[in-house]
């Protein structure tokens, strides 16, 4: 941060204005936070999934002790966590590689995209899920 | 690492109620966000009643009464009060945008007023802009050429001509820089949506001869790439130009001189 000198010589330190703290929560910007939370937390997902592997290849002991965890209500808890990251993610890559080619720029389009955005995840994730656990 | 709070000298305090409504009139509360050199504490934020029956329609006239009648000490910058300027960029109600542009009866509620945001902060709603000058000199914003001066004017074309629309109307004032979250953590390194349009302005430019150096210029991964398209900078922007836009043709531009 860089000082300034008052009038009576001593340097002082200037304040940094606020910004997250004030700024409107727009939806364009909610969304971009959103895609780079769930970008992390996939790769905690990727962890488990290749947990789930591990146990599978090394034997019917570790994979009972995977498939438990899983199986419990923690574990389907953090599946659908996971599913819904996976998808809102996806959906944002898609968002993201529109914009890229320059198209649908326009504040209505914005808003349209990024709210679609996380209507459309949500409502994928209760399908794939629905789908699972009624036809699964 | 990107710091996501305000450091301890710049945290707010509730600051002086400084006249309350009366019994006649339409009173508008205004929260202003306030800090001097001098008195050697945080920023704090200062309540001022407004009756709208004896003020201009738009928040720099709510600034300008407030500063005249109330509170002498108020300092912001502003001009020409037509949105020209650029002086007068100040974050109204939670956005970056000009007082001068924007009716006090758009605002619900209490109309807060900070200085733009992530800037430092020289008084008041005053921010310091020498880093922003800095970068918009860094793209050199001037027309530059290899083929000896025409005797009268460069020409151009009308569709040349109308290619800048959109583009030469920006008047600098950071409202979208200063939107950008990706500005406030890397304005060091980051030009920011202001700069780069400006940047894609002189690149369009039909007369403009140095296309390759102004890329090159670009070609880092902070002056151009640290823009993630959050989009703040279109929303923001009081002039209706699209910065995200310019940058994403920046990019493809990028792309298209490889293939």
């Amino acid at each position: 941060m860089a000082n300034t000198n008052t009038s009576v010589g001593t340097k002082i330190k200037r304040p940094l204005s606020p910004h997250l703290q004030i700024y409107k929560p727009l939806i364009n910007m909610v969304m971009s936070i959103l895609h780079r939370i769930t970008g992390a937390a996939l790769y905690l997902g990727t962890v488990l999934l290749a947990w789930w592997l591990v146990a599978a290849a090394s034997g019917p002991a570790e994979f009972r002790i995977a498939s438990e965890f899983f199986g419990s209500t923690f574990g389907y808890l953090i599946l659908f966590g996971y599913s819904w990251a996976l998808i809102h993610h996806m959906l944002g890559g898609i968002r993201h590689f529109i914009w890229d080619t320059g198209r649908g720029l326009d504040i209505k389009t914005v808003d349209l995209l990024s709210w679609g955005t996380i209507v459309f995840s949500v409502a994928l994730t209760l399908l794939v899920w629905f789908s699972v656990l009624v036809f699964g | 690492m990107v710091q996501l709070t305000l450091p301890k000298n710049s945290t707010l305090k509730n600051g002086k109620i400084w006249n309350s409504p009366e019994a006649t009139g339409r009173w508008k509360e205004f929260r202003i966000y306030r800090w001097s050199p001098e008195d050697e504490q945080n920023p704090h934020i200062d309540t001022y009643w407004i009756d709208l029956d004896a003020c201009g329609p738009m928040v720099l006239d709510a600034l300008i009464k407030i500063k005249n009648e109330i509170d002498p000490t108020l300092t912001f910058r502003r001009s020409c009060r037509e949105g020209i300027c650029g002086s007068c960029a100040f974050n109204i109600g939670g956005t970056n945008t000009l007082a001068c542009l924007n009716a006090i009866e758009d605002y619900e509620g209490a109309v807060t007023i900070y200085p733009l945001p992530h800037m430092e902060v020289v008084k008041d709603l005053v921010p310091d802009m020498t880093n922003f000058y800095a970068q918009h000199r860094s793209i050199q914003p001037w027309l530059q050429t290899q083929t000896p001066t025409p005797p009268t004017e460069w020409k151009q074309s009308r569709e040349d001509r109308e290619a800048l629309d959109g583009l030469y109307e920006c008047i600098l004032c950071a409202c979208c820089s200063t939107s950008c979250p990706s500005y406030w953590w890397n304005s060091d390194r980051y030009l920011g949506p202001a700069i780069l349009l400006q940047a894609y302005r002189w690149i369009k430019d039909s007369r403009d001869e140095a296309t390759g150096e102004r890329l090159d210029n670009l070609e880092d991964p902070f002056r151009l790439y640290r823009c993630h398209t959050i989009l703040n900078c279109t929303k923001a922007c009081p002039k209706g130009l699209n910065p995200a836009k310019a940058i994403a043709e920046l990019k493809k531009l990028m792309v298209e001189r490889r293939v």
